[in-house]
């Protein structure tokens, strides 16, 4: 059993307590488990630059989901849906395993990357003119910041987006008892 | 097999979204889903005994193509990781709004979806 295979199986334990769990809180300290796992598999992999983005990220999800619960009501929301609906759907999640299992069987086995399988991948040239290309030690940061430009620039607009709804999904109340306040007035 | 227990850890995401009744918990089972096609990706990239795509003193380009692990999966994984985070924000910005409007994380009890 390699390192990766038992690293996954033990995010596999963490996401079922995760899921599982009765209590929120726990369950949210399990899915911080799972991502500081996946840090260390990302260190194994040999993607620094992934571990440490996932650190940050994962001490940041955990302020935020223990943010969304905390003071509120942790006692769980026992029962399931209805029989019917539950046994098809894990019925098709069944399905979507199989089939997953069945089209990952072609892929060359772990350790063998495609762009050994290809010439001119552009992996591979990546990786052979990178530095010079660019002149960034690091090919990460020749892709994100030299050649794929275009795409961290998307992401910087998904996530002010994103921050951006989420500030004025926040203070809706405020603006909803303002107008409250104003039909009053209007009512005296 | 790697691959295997990734679709797993997939599935088990794919179940607490479709099935918990909490909020939290589905936004948790979302992350889980994230968590397992990040390690898909980065996986499909490994090479064995990769050293990471960095440039190392008195290494050359030529040594790094052959020893070096795919670096584009990585790239667009750490975009992906970064915009996971803003979706996870936004998830639960609107957890909150809804637990202040109904009292309950529990999504039967959410029946009014007016306003």
């Amino acid at each position: 059993m390699s390192l990766f295979a038992i690293l996954l199986v033990l995010m596999i334990i963490g996401a079922i307590i995760a899921i599982e769990t009765t209590n929120l809180l726990s369950s949210i300290v399990c899915v911080g488990a799972v991502g500081f796992l996946i840090s260390i598999a990302f260190l194994f992999l040999g993607a620094p630059d992934l571990a440490i983005t996932q650190l940050v990220v994962e001490a940041l999800c955990l302020i935020v989901l223990i943010r969304a619960t905390i003071n509120r009501d942790l006692t769980s929301v026992t029962g399931d849906r209805e029989f019917f609906g539950l046994t098809v759907t894990v019925a098709m999640i069944l399905v979507f395993l199989v089939i997953g299992v069945k089209i990952f069987d072609d892929f060359p086995a772990l350790g063998q990357a495609v762009m050994d399988r290809m010439a001119n991948t552009p992996s591979s040239s990546y990786l052979a003119r990178g530095a010079e290309q660019t002149g960034a030690k690091n090919v990460i940061t020749a892709l994100i910041l030299g050649y794929r430009n275009f795409d961290a620039l998307g992401q910087v607009a998904v996530i002010f987006c994103a921050v951006l709804g989420a500030l004025a999904i926040l203070r809706w109340p405020a603006k909803k008892d303002q107008k409250e306040k104003d039909s009053e007035a209007d009512a005296v | 097999m790697e691959y295997a227990l990734c679709l797993v850890l997939i599935a088990i995401g794919l179940y607490g979204v479709v099935v918990k009744k909490n909020v939290v918990k589905i936004v948790i089972s979302l992350a889980i889903i994230e968590y397992g096609i990040n390690v898909l990706l980065v996986l499909i990239g490994y090479r064995s005994g990769g050293c990471a795509p960095i440039l190392e003193q008195g290494m050359t380009a030529a040594t790094l193509a052959v020893t070096g692990v795919d670096p584009l999966p990585q790239a667009l994984v750490l975009t992906a990781i970064m915009i996971n985070l803003g979706m996870l924000f936004l998830m639960v910005a609107i957890c909150i709004r809804l637990y202040e409007r109904y009292g309950t994380f529990d999504i039967t009890e959410m029946r009014r979806l007016k306003g």
